[in-house]
């Protein structure tokens, strides 16, 4: 807060006072959150770097152990966006561009329902319901396209897999993904828009002119606050997946890569001190992992409004 | 006009029907063989340990502080490496773990020193494992220790093998792949299962057992927890996994091999094979660990099975705690207590003789 310049002091009042101070407050309480979790990871998760072997098992060093996780992470992840994000855009604009505001509010309030499913819900389903009925899907992809490493196969007889798991992901996403997108798109300026339309362009190609280049960064939030929840996700996960410490493209096999998340809740019940250290040293990779993802997502979406701003 | 009368009848009629009921209920107590221990013990004690013994140490917490409410018991299922190391540091005073002490870690000398006296370690749960598997049409298979080592190995991998055919004769055995599916989480369950191939499968196992299956198996599905196990071979087509009996559900159940039987998990199988199995050797008088003869013949054995033990000390610094935990252990060793166990967690209660030898160790505890 700059001082004031001042003969004239604007009038503060009890009101403003209090509520500047809890604003101030709430930032300052967030950032201290922040900061004291990642205290709390680095002094109980720090011992865990160097524990004995066997607590890696079957790596043997922390590297070693944390690896498959990291890439089970971010496979998982960008499966799931890749899956979600089309879908998302699609409903945002159909939302906001495309269908009657009689059906839109409808959709778009159901979509907003989808956020409220708590994740175990999401991890029953999909391992109760989705798991059994993607089996045949799993069964067609190994069929007609095993030549690429994806559905190298043999498919899972339980479809317990790393795409099951992904499509439930991909679920959990979309509304978040869809609510951002469907805001920046409504935010288009009708000017730029009916300027389109005036040139003789499409409905498509009005989107495609003056809706996209206006919400890209927008976009590029949702999109990255959607890879944030699934990178994290964990009870989904651990409930859907077959999980075992290896590294590999196949997506519809019984091996498919843990998630740090989801490797924290299954086994940090029966860990003892060191291992729970290991298990918490992995945290750390995730909450610094997530970070630096946050970080590059933002410089993006900065650098294309930089570009849009000249 | 009318209800209020009705209710007011309610009351002293509920009164009198509890107390005529809980009359009956001390009877029974005083009459029974193991009556102690509803002597009207109060404070609290701390125990924890193997998550295997939760639910059975549930349904003694909730039978023993039903006789004494002014009991409390608290048991953290922390896993029993976890209980073992408290116990020794004295953070509880009584602990559950999968694996007897033993002298190999130093953790049976550093337990008797942390009591000033000799550890008591008594078995106290014991609970058969199932091999269960999903196939339509069929309920129940016979397999061998070797066969079964083969399947979870990854070696035997369709169902009509004839290495399952020729010890299941006139079962018609589907041509499908066989989908093993073993524990995620780091597991007792999965430590005994592995024990018991490598000691019966006549050298098929190869792997080292241990609480996390071997990572060298490629191909085997995996699952969270025991109910995350049982779902995943139920919700697959020719699945077969290992859990607690007690979880089995409508799945298929194998029947083992022993000597020239093939037998299905029961409470007596077990129990014959605690009583076949002799004690570790050099042990105190205080530590019944058994050396389990997981590779048995006994006619009506069941091999597969998991036993837990407690442990606490035979003195305490402090009267009321021992006063406690020997209350406690005496409710749990019981016959009420193992029966308790054995609805709410489908355990096999301890064999006569065993139990008896266990509650003569439990009855010896004391204060200094």
């Amino acid at each position: 807060m700059s001082a004031p310049v001042s003969h004239q002091k604007p009038p503060r009042r009890f009101g403003d006072r209090v509520f500047a101070g809890l604003a101030v407050t709430s930032g300052g309480a967030i950032m201290l959150a922040l900061a004291g979790v990642f205290v709390f990871l680095a002094i109980e998760g720090y011992p865990g770097l160097s524990v004995d072997e066997s607590f890696y098992r079957p790596a043997t060093t922390f590297l070693g152990y944390v690896g498959p996780l990291v890439y089970g992470t971010t496979l998982a992840a960008v499966l799931a966006l890749v899956i979600s994000v089309p879908f998302a855009i699609a409903i945002a604009l159909f939302i906001s561009h495309y269908a009657p505001k009689r059906i839109a509010a409808p959709v778009a309030y159901i979509m907003d329902l989808l956020a409220a499913v708590p994740s175990v819900v999401y991890g029953l389903w999909g391992g109760g319901v989705l798991a059994g009925s993607i089996r045949p899907v799993q069964g067609w992809l190994h069929e007609h396209l095993s030549f690429l490493p994806f559905f190298a196969g043999p498919p899972s007889a339980t479809g317990r897999t790393l795409l099951t798991a992904g499509v439930v992901l991909a679920i959990m996403i979309l509304p978040i993904t869809t609510a951002i997108c469907r805001e920046v798109f409504a935010q288009t300026p009708r000017l730029n828009e009916e300027a389109a339309l005036a040139l003789g362009a499409t409905r498509w190609e009005m989107i495609r002119l003056a809706v996209f280049p206006y919400a890209r960064s927008g976009m590029v939030s949702a999109v990255m606050l959607g890879l944030g929840r699934a990178l994290g996700e964990t009870m989904a996960v651990a409930m859907v997946l077959s999980a075992s410490p290896i590294v590999t493209l196949n997506l519809i096999s019984s091996d498919n890569p843990a998630t740090i998340a989801s490797n924290i809740a299954v086994n940090y019940k029966e860990a003892s001190p060191d291992k729970q250290a290991v298990l918490i040293a992995t945290g750390l990779v995730l909450f610094a992992f997530t970070f630096a993802v946050n970080f590059l997502a933002r410089y993006i979406a900065g650098r294309s409004e930089r570009r849009m701003g000249r | 006009m009318n209800r209020t009368s009705i209710r007011r009848a309610l009351v002293p009629g509920i009164a009198a029907l509890t107390l005529a009921l809980s009359s009956c209920a001390a009877g029974n107590e005083a009459g029974g063989s193991n009556g102690e221990s509803g002597s009207g013990l109060s404070g609290s004690i701390a125990g924890g340990g193997a998550s295997s013994q939760e639910k059975a140490q549930a349904a003694w917490r909730a039978g023993f502080q039903g006789e004494n409410p002014d009991a409390t018991v608290n048991y953290d299922p922390v896993g029993s490496g976890s209980g073992r190391e408290n116990f020794i540091s004295e953070a509880y005073l009584f602990a559950g773990t999968d694996a007897a002490l033993s002298d190999e870690e130093g953790e049976l000398a550093a337990a008797d020193k942390r009591c000033g006296g000799d550890v008591i370690q008594i078995p106290a749960y014991v609970s058969p494992i199932a091999v269960v598997f999903n196939l339509d049409g069929i309920d129940s298979l016979n397999l061998s220790a070797p066969v079964i080592a083969k399947i979870f190995a990854g070696k035997i991998t369709k169902w009509n093998d004839p290495a399952i055919a020729a010890e299941n004769d006139g079962v018609d055995l589907p041509n499908m792949t066989i989908t093993p599916v073993h524990r995620q989480d780091d597991s007792g369950t999965t430590e005994n299962f592995t024990k018991y191939l490598e000691a019966a499968s006549d050298g098929a196992w190869s792997h080292e057992p241990d609480g996390l299956w071997p990572a060298a198996i490629k191909g085997g599905e995996a699952a969270d927890g025991t109910s995350g196990l049982v779902g995943a071979v139920s919700s697959g087509q020719g699945t077969i996994g290992y859990a607690d009996d007690s979880a089995a559900g409508d799945l298929g159940v194998v029947a083992v091999k022993v000597g020239d039987e093939f037998n299905t998990p029961s409470a007596e199988g077990a129990a014959k094979v605690l009583a076949v199995s002799p004690r570790v050797e050099g042990a105190s008088e205080s530590n019944m660990a058994l050396e389990l003869d997981r590779a048995t013949t006994e006619s009506g054995a069941y091999p597969v099975l998991l036993v837990s033990y407690l442990l606490a000390c035979s003195t305490y610094a402090s009267a009321d705690d021992a006063e406690l935990v020997k209350g406690y252990l005496t409710y749990v060793v019981s016959t009420e207590g193992q029966e308790a166990a054995a609805g709410e967690a489908g355990s096999a209660p301890l064999e006569a003789s065993i139990q008896e030898e266990a509650m003569a160790l439990v009855e010896s505890i004391s204060a200094k």
